[in-house]
């Protein structure tokens, strides 16, 4: 099936949730590299409530070498600083990173076993073979 | 002011074609987001920031959380098939509103760190042979609503992992059918550390469909 509208693509948040651990043999399967092929850069709109509120949620150091890996970690530093609640432009950098750096094409891949699970037209496929599992 | 109401999204631009692949939105649907309309109160006093449906299939119930919860929630939408992973993100995308879409079986994709803070899961619940769960990936419809025995060898698969998707205050929806055993699963999903309550019940030719909705024991609903 193929929709003729443009599609939203994966973005590093939802990468910061991904593993493969699921799979035969892999333990933690975290964090999965990223094979960028097509990256977007899009604008969309800075809620700093919700970046505040979503940052307990992340692992900091997976998202940060992601958009390091990708060449997009801009000037987000390496740690989470304290008291980030009320640092806006802070806030304003991890909203970018979250959410405006998308992968529309390209592979995560498992850092344990290297098994590649491919993104294409910005959704990524983490369905395992029967053997996989 | 916030609101109250949960407005269906569009689907004209999906077309009888798209619906021999994807799970046209049905009754069970629609009640699924009539019982999230009736809680739309709590759902916002509890201002989930990560959202997650799981089967999402047309996207309709995804769409429609992410239209009404707007910019402070970040909405996931897992499906097993893949033309219902398009369809969720068309859907999505014709309604102005932006959701992440994962290709992958529940939620065994994601990292179990209890951070979900609304689930919701409209699952296959039809009892039917159990072959027909493990249907061929050329049957993607089947999978939407073979539920193979008793209807409940899918969400019996969900239920475990629960524990370590959902949020300390995170509320769980799901739809089911009276065939289903509806006092069994309240008892599985006890077990497991939730309280359930059946929020939504409506008879649809033949089929008395429930919406359950699940917290964990320590969490009181105000």
């Amino acid at each position: 099936m193929v929709f003729r509208c443009a599609v939203h693509n994966m973005k590093l948040l939802t990468h910061n949730m991904l593993t493969s651990k699921c799979m035969k043999g892999v333990t933690v399967g975290y964090p999965l590299g990223i094979v960028a092929k097509d990256i977007k850069v899009s604008e969309t709109e800075f809620n700093s409530e919700f970046v505040s509120r979503i940052i307990p949620k992340l692992d900091w150091n997976a998202l940060w070498k992601a958009a390091d890996s990708i060449g997009h970690s801009g000037d987000l530093p390496q740690q989470l600083m304290e008291d980030y609640e009320n640092n806006e432009e802070f806030l304003k950098k991890v909203h970018h990173v979250l959410l405006e750096v998308e992968i529309i094409n390209g592979e995560l891949v498992c850092p344990e076993s290297g098994r590649k699970f491919p993104i294409s037209q910005g959704i990524p496929n983490m369905l395992l073979n029967e053997d996989e599992l | 002011m916030p609101s109250f109401k949960i407005e269906t999204p569009s689907l004209s631009h999906l077309s009888h074609e798209d619906y021999i692949n994807v799970y046209e939105p049905a009754e069970d649907s629609f009640l699924l987001l009539d019982a999230l309309e009736d809680d739309l109160e709590l759902l916002q006093q509890r201002r989930p920031v990560l959202c997650l449906e799981v089967g999402s299939g047309s996207g309709v119930v995804t769409t429609a959380i992410a239209r009404t919860l707007g910019a402070e929630v970040f909405c996931l939408a897992i499906d097993i098939n893949q033309a219902a992973c398009s369809a969720t993100n068309c859907t999505a995308k014709e309604n102005g509103v932006k959701v992440d879409v994962i290709n992958g079986d529940l939620v065994t994709p994601l990292r179990g760190v209890c951070a979900v803070d609304l689930l919701v899961f409209n699952p296959p619940y039809v009892p039917t042979p159990h072959c027909e769960v493990i249907t061929s990936l050329e049957e993607p419809l089947t999978r939407a609503w073979a539920g193979g025995e008793r209807g409940r060898e899918v969400m019996d698969r969900l239920f475990p992992l629960l524990p370590e998707v959902l949020a300390p205050q995170g509320l769980f929806y799901m739809v089911a059918i009276e065939n289903n055993d509806v006092p069994q699963i309240r008892e599985v999903l006890s077990a497991l550390g939730f309280q359930s309550h059946v929020v939504k019940q409506r008879r649809v030719r033949g089929e008395h469909l429930v919406v359950l909705r699940c917290q964990k024991h320590s969490d009181s609903l105000e």
